[in-house]
């Protein structure tokens, strides 16, 4: 068996400055995500886990540990409920490599 | 800020880099903006460093640019769940200098770029990240940034803004990408000692080696993996089209662990200590989904313009390549008196069909459509191709002529005969 790293433990590696209480992605309508997206891909293809389906059947988004790669946004496309910005000028992720 | 420049180029990676370099070495005034901290501090690369294409810019750059090692040596694997087929290339050709190629850490990378850039003359704003474009009617005329009183003005405005691409989408000029012309690549850089690379690869000092696979590593995505060796580190990812991720919920996390894990990897990143994880989006979509490079007063160039060749993994140097051509287009039309309008910034397209940019990307225009359309490609083939050659190296008593009859069943029951003629002519008109 593999042991899979998870994903918490790799972005704890990475370098952010977070834009507190300024998050640059949100949901646009959250009550969508509920009644009209049976698949919720975002939470599967986020390659930062920072969409999360929560035990009441609600998706969550916390963009703190975000790579602003934009899968989010494009994945959402028969539903485009994702409201998408770069952070800030020198928040966000900080790459020490890229 | 309400001055006005020449020219605004939006973003400090490589397209933006050789955009505003060349601009400023020809005297024109111009401004960089860039939202991360410093430039290379918001980009990711799978980063094989062309030389060509830089070198046509900047032409000594090997004298002070950070520089990883020179690849001597290319690997392609081939691999099923426990093992690989690969063909190495390794030539003493590629270790005569000047090198054609290197890998480089990007943020070291950029940020040198960026002085050169600097000491041609640019002006470059970092931390700020521009809102939108400045629009009069149809033609862009400066950009919105989000300090106090971000208005700036410019007679031209190049987007070198990557991927998303969102100023030129915001503005209406283009679709929002659609996730069957984006691939998702992750990876991860691990540090080592340096002699255990070298030692690892069969390397000398600053000499490297690029391992690129395919198969089972991709869990019938099509995509490819990559494992590079820098000078004390060796970067690892996986990149795959997202529409695949969609549709096969898979997680690329997953994905690279899994890759991580395989039998024929793992041993190359032994002890090796983990250092940073990143995700980017390259647009892969090809000749046919490529936007509208330029309009009235703006022109996009690099990642935003979708200028990557998928199937040579070239990205970079069409970027640097299309930033220096967008850049000279200015300078010829800035000394002949003309205006910057759609009209004569058509331009920058002629140069570009003129280059090996638009003519590699021509070439290529059905590659994407025909694997997406035919996963066997990543999923059969390499399964097959393994276990046949399993079979032949297996010594156990069975004579060949059996081995062979059992190979051709194997790949005609999993494909059959037409199946298999299809293939060959569909690669080979892709090709062509």
């Amino acid at each position: 068996m593999t042991r899979i790293v998870k994903i918490e433990e790799k972005l704890f590696q990475n370098r952010y400055r977070v834009d507190v209480g300024r998050p640059h992605i949100s949901i646009l309508d959250e009550s969508k995500c509920r009644s009209e997206c049976p698949d919720h891909q975002c939470t599967v293809c986020c390659p930062a886990g920072c969409w999360i389906m929560e035990g009441n059947g609600q998706v969550t988004v916390i963009s703190d540990g975000c790579l602003e790669c934009g899968t989010c946004r494009i994945v959402c496309d028969s539903h485009r409920n994702v409201a998408w910005n770069y952070p800030r000028g020198g928040f966000g992720i900080l790459f020490k490599f890229g | 800020m309400s001055e006005k420049f020449d020219v605004i180029v939006i973003g400090a990676g490589p397209s933006g880099n050789a955009a505003a370099y060349t601009l400023a070495q020809a005297g024109l005034s111009v401004l960089q903006i860039e939202r991360g901290e410093s430039p290379g501090s918001k980009n990711v690369q799978g980063a094989i460093l062309y030389a060509d294409a830089l070198e046509k810019i900047i032409p000594d750059f090997r004298e002070d640019a950070p520089l990883e090692r020179h690849i001597i040596e290319q690997r392609m694997w081939v691999l099923d769940e426990d093992s690989f087929i690969g063909s190495h290339y390794r030539s003493d050709a590629f270790n005569q200098q000047p090198y054609n190629r290197y890998t480089i850490i990007r943020s070291q990378f950029d940020k040198w770029f960026s002085e050169r850039v600097r000491k041609a003359g640019a002006l470059l704003i970092c931390e700020t990240t521009v809102v939108q474009l400045l629009l009069d009617g149809q033609r862009v005329v400066g950009v919105m940034t989000d300090r106090q009183g971000g208005e700036i003005h410019a007679d031209v405005v190049i987007l070198a803004d990557g991927v998303n691409s969102l100023l030129a989408k915001n503005a209406g000029f283009h679709p929002e990408l659609k996730a069957g012309d984006v691939a998702l690549a992750v990876k991860e850089i691990h540090f080592m000692p340096q002699e255990v690379i070298e030692q690892r690869f069969n390397v000398a000092n600053e000499e490297g080696v690029v391992i690129e696979m395919m198969g089972k590593i991709t869990q019938g995505m099509m995509g490819t993996g990559f494992l590079y060796t820098n000078r004390e580190s060796v970067t690892i990812g996986v990149g795959c089209m997202l529409s695949d991720f969609k549709t096969q919920q898979m997680s690329p996390n997953e994905l690279l662990e899994h890759m991580k894990a395989h039998p024929s990897i793992k041993p190359l990143l032994q002890g090796g200590e983990m250092k940073e994880y990143t995700a980017h989006l390259i647009p892969e979509g090809g000749f046919h989904a490529m936007p509208k490079l330029y309009g009235e007063g703006w022109m996009i160039v690099g990642d935003a313009g979708m200028f990557v060749n998928a199937v040579h993994r070239e990205g970079s140097n069409l970027a640097m390549t299309s930033g220096r051509l967008a850049a000279e287009t200015v300078i010829e039309l800035k000394a002949s008196g003309l205006d910057f309008n759609a009209t004569h910034l058509s331009r920058y397209k002629s140069r570009l069909d003129e280059s090996f940019v638009m003519k590699d990307l021509k070439k290529y225009k059905d590659m994407p459509d025909v694997f997406h359309t035919n996963p066997q490609f990543f999923n059969d083939y390499p399964e097959l191709l393994s276990k046949a050659v399993r079979t032949m190296l297996t010594v156990d008593g069975v004579d060949k002529k059996t081995k062979e009859k059992e190979i051709r069943k194997s790949f005609r029951s999993r494909r059959s005969l037409f199946g298999l003629v299809g293939d060959t002519l569909k690669l080979w008109r892709a090709f062509e």
